[in-house]
């Protein structure tokens, strides 16, 4: 059973409907009973689209934070082949919240990388909840030149709350390792797909996400603060992230709209979290599709076009 | 300081008030508490004699330390859309945008001064703390930009002084777009074959130093400068326990390798001009006809 968010209650209360009369009729299927079960289902069906369809920034969030949403390694475990992970920073030690490696997308070597965040508490604390030290982000930098030497096409995967915060990260320099790995996607002379498949938080994300190309799933966010953070800043208090989430513009149809992102990928209807697979799918098809667009430009058109592109951030009148 | 406290001030407040000259005749250190008289305080840099805290100044005042005989051109900036997310929270961001203008009299947080520094030309910038606590929006990711541009036009080292509490959050995503924007600035500066020199002053955190200022070829930082990623109130809260003294501090970066270099303000200048000249033609060539 999933996990249901505070806005899905009447969702949830129309699930158990559905779930009870199938129980209730058992093996035996009576001919009403599915009547009802198919007009509820049919309701049910509505009602998710209708929610899905008008979710405000603040569910958005809440969406992107779905504990069921898929993550890193379920990505890399349906889309590539012949994975071989590869770890460490080569200074001090492996971070478990961006892990990367070695794999087949589509029969095509690439690097993909990306934030982990973890699915149980087990995994959870062993990814860092997808908060990564500095030498998360001096891997992605070694494994992102490691691509260029070998001319393969890299994917980033981005899905975290932010870098952690911490002492050791500090001490080690966590604002130079996330400017080191912004200033490797800028450089690379290789294709490079940046996908926000989750929570796009802050340096933390952007460290992976300066692509040629940046796609974002429908219900995902991306900010340069989380909400709360937002809200206990300007409005000296947490209780306003809902009012901060409105005002920061952090869904994928106001970051198309500023021309931040390049795509949006749909999701399922219910979110991703309703149905990874087909979630999967869908990225699957824009990473194919953006791969297959960058696949005739010559690296150093490549490191070019990023650069014009990420010049111009700003630049332009929003009207 | 008691003494001080209880009796000279009541004294000279009420001599003050008499001449009704303005009430920042003296200066309270932040770093000891000891009463500094204010012109001493601003011949000094900013800088208390007694226990060395080194207080915030603006641009006015580093363009005057920095150039010869303070004489600069200051850069005209491009001029940036306004609050482009229309963007509020107990306040109109257009309306706290106005409110520092008038303040500072200053567009935005970023300044930047062309001139000599002992004969050499380089181009400065300087962030404002007292413009919106110096953070970086659109307006300085496009001021940085035609910074470096400048600077490779006159083919001319590059100085930034940095001090930023982070990104501007009401610029959105659009301000955390500025570290990328930036990166690729400095790295325009590195394909001309400019030396950029970061001072990191009191306080620089979150995007700003997860950009441009550790991206320097040589990093110095003031004395007792806060520098970090993430804010002490955020990791306090995080790891539930408190901070060690001296934790993000510019000599706490220095013995951690983040910095190369703790100066204090009025050697800043020599400091800068030595650097340049032993990474630049000009100041070598400057240096052989010194020699000869
Ligand atoms: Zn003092």
């Amino acid at each position: 059973m999933i996990t249901f968010l505070d806005f899905e209650k009447p969702i949830a209360e129309l699930e158990g409907k559905i779930r009870e009369l199938r129980e209730l009729s058992g093996a035996e299927i009576t001919v009403s009973i599915s009547d009802e079960v198919g007009r509820l289902e049919t309701k049910l069906d509505k009602m998710l689209r209708d929610t899905y369809g008008r979710l405000s920034p603040w569910q958005k969030i809440q969406v992107a934070r779905h504990p069921e949403r898929p993550h890193f390694l379920d990505y890399v475990d349906a889309l590539i082949t012949d994975y071989t992970p590869l770890a460490g920073d080569r200074a001090f030690s492996d971070d478990h919240a961006i892990l990367g490696g070695l794999g087949r997308f589509k029969g095509q070597p690439v690097i993909i990388m990306g934030h982990e965040k973890g699915h149980d508490t087990e995994t959870r604390l062993k990814h860092n909840f997808g908060m990564a030290r500095p030498e998360g982000y001096r891997k992605t930098v070694r494994l992102m030149h490691l691509a260029e030497r070998f001319s393969l096409p890299v994917i980033t995967l981005v899905d975290t709350s932010g870098a952690y915060p911490g002492i050791g990260a500090e001490e080690r320099g966590q604002s130079e390792a996330i400017a080191r790995s912004t200033e490797a996607c800028l450089n690379i002379e290789v294709p490079l797909i940046c996908c926000i498949v989750g929570e796009g938080g802050s340096g933390g994300a952007v460290a992976l996400s300066v692509g040629n190309k940046v796609l974002m799933f429908e219900h995902a966010v991306y900010s340069v603060i989380s909400p709360e953070g937002c809200a206990s800043i300007l409005w000296r208090t947490a209780d306003k992230a809902k009012d901060a989430a409105v005002a920061l513009k952090l869904t994928a149809e106001d970051l198309q709209r500023l021309g931040i992102i390049d795509e949006i990928i749909p999701e399922p209807v219910g979110g991703a979290h309703r149905d990874p697979a087909l979630a999967i799918e869908a990225l699957s098809r824009s990473i194919e599709g953006a791969l297959e667009e960058l696949s005739g430009i010559d690296g150093a058109k490549l490191r070019k076009l990023r650069h014009a592109k990420f010049l111009a951030m700003g630049a332009a009148n929003l009207g | 300081m008691n003494w001080l406290t209880n009796y000279v001030r009541p004294k000279l407040k009420a001599v003050l008030r008499k001449k009704d000259t303005p009430d920042n005749l003296w200066h309270k250190c932040k770093g000891c508490g000891q009463l500094i008289f204010h012109k001493e305080f601003l011949a000094n840099q900013f800088v208390c004699g007694n226990c060395g805290h080194h207080d915030r100044i603006g641009p006015a005042e580093r363009f005057k330390a920095l150039f010869d005989d303070g004489e600069h051109e200051r850069l005209e900036l491009p001029k940036v859309q306004d609050d482009p997310l229309k963007f509020r929270d107990q306040k109109k961001y257009s309306d706290r945008l106005k409110d520092a203008r008038s303040k500072t009299g200053e567009q935005d947080a970023l300044i930047v001064g062309v001139g000599r520094m002992d004969g050499i030309e380089v181009v400065v910038a300087v962030q404002n703390f007292f413009f919106m606590g110096g953070s970086m929006g659109i307006a300085v990711g496009a001021g940085f930009v035609t910074a470096v541009e400048k600077a490779i036009e006159l083919h001319a080292p590059f100085i930034i002084f940095t001090a930023a509490g982070g990104a501007r959050m009401q610029e959105g995503i659009l301000s955390l777009m500025q570290l990328p924007r930036t990166t690729v600035a400095v790295n325009m500066l590195r394909e001309a074959g400019l030396p950029y020199i970061v001072v990191l002053t009191d306080p620089t955190t979150g995007g700003v130093t997860a950009s441009y200022a550790m991206l320097g070829d040589v990093h110095i930082a003031e004395p007792g400068a806060l520098i970090g990623f993430a804010g002490p109130r955020v990791i306090e809260n995080t790891i539930r326990e408190k901070l060690p003294e001296g934790f993000q501090r510019s000599e706490f970066l220095l013995e951690h390798g983040m910095v190369d270099m703790v100066i204090p303000r009025h050697e800043l200048k020599e400091t800068l001009v030595r650097l340049i000249s032993l990474l630049t033609r000009d100041g070598a060539a400057r240096e052989d006809r010194r020699a000869s």
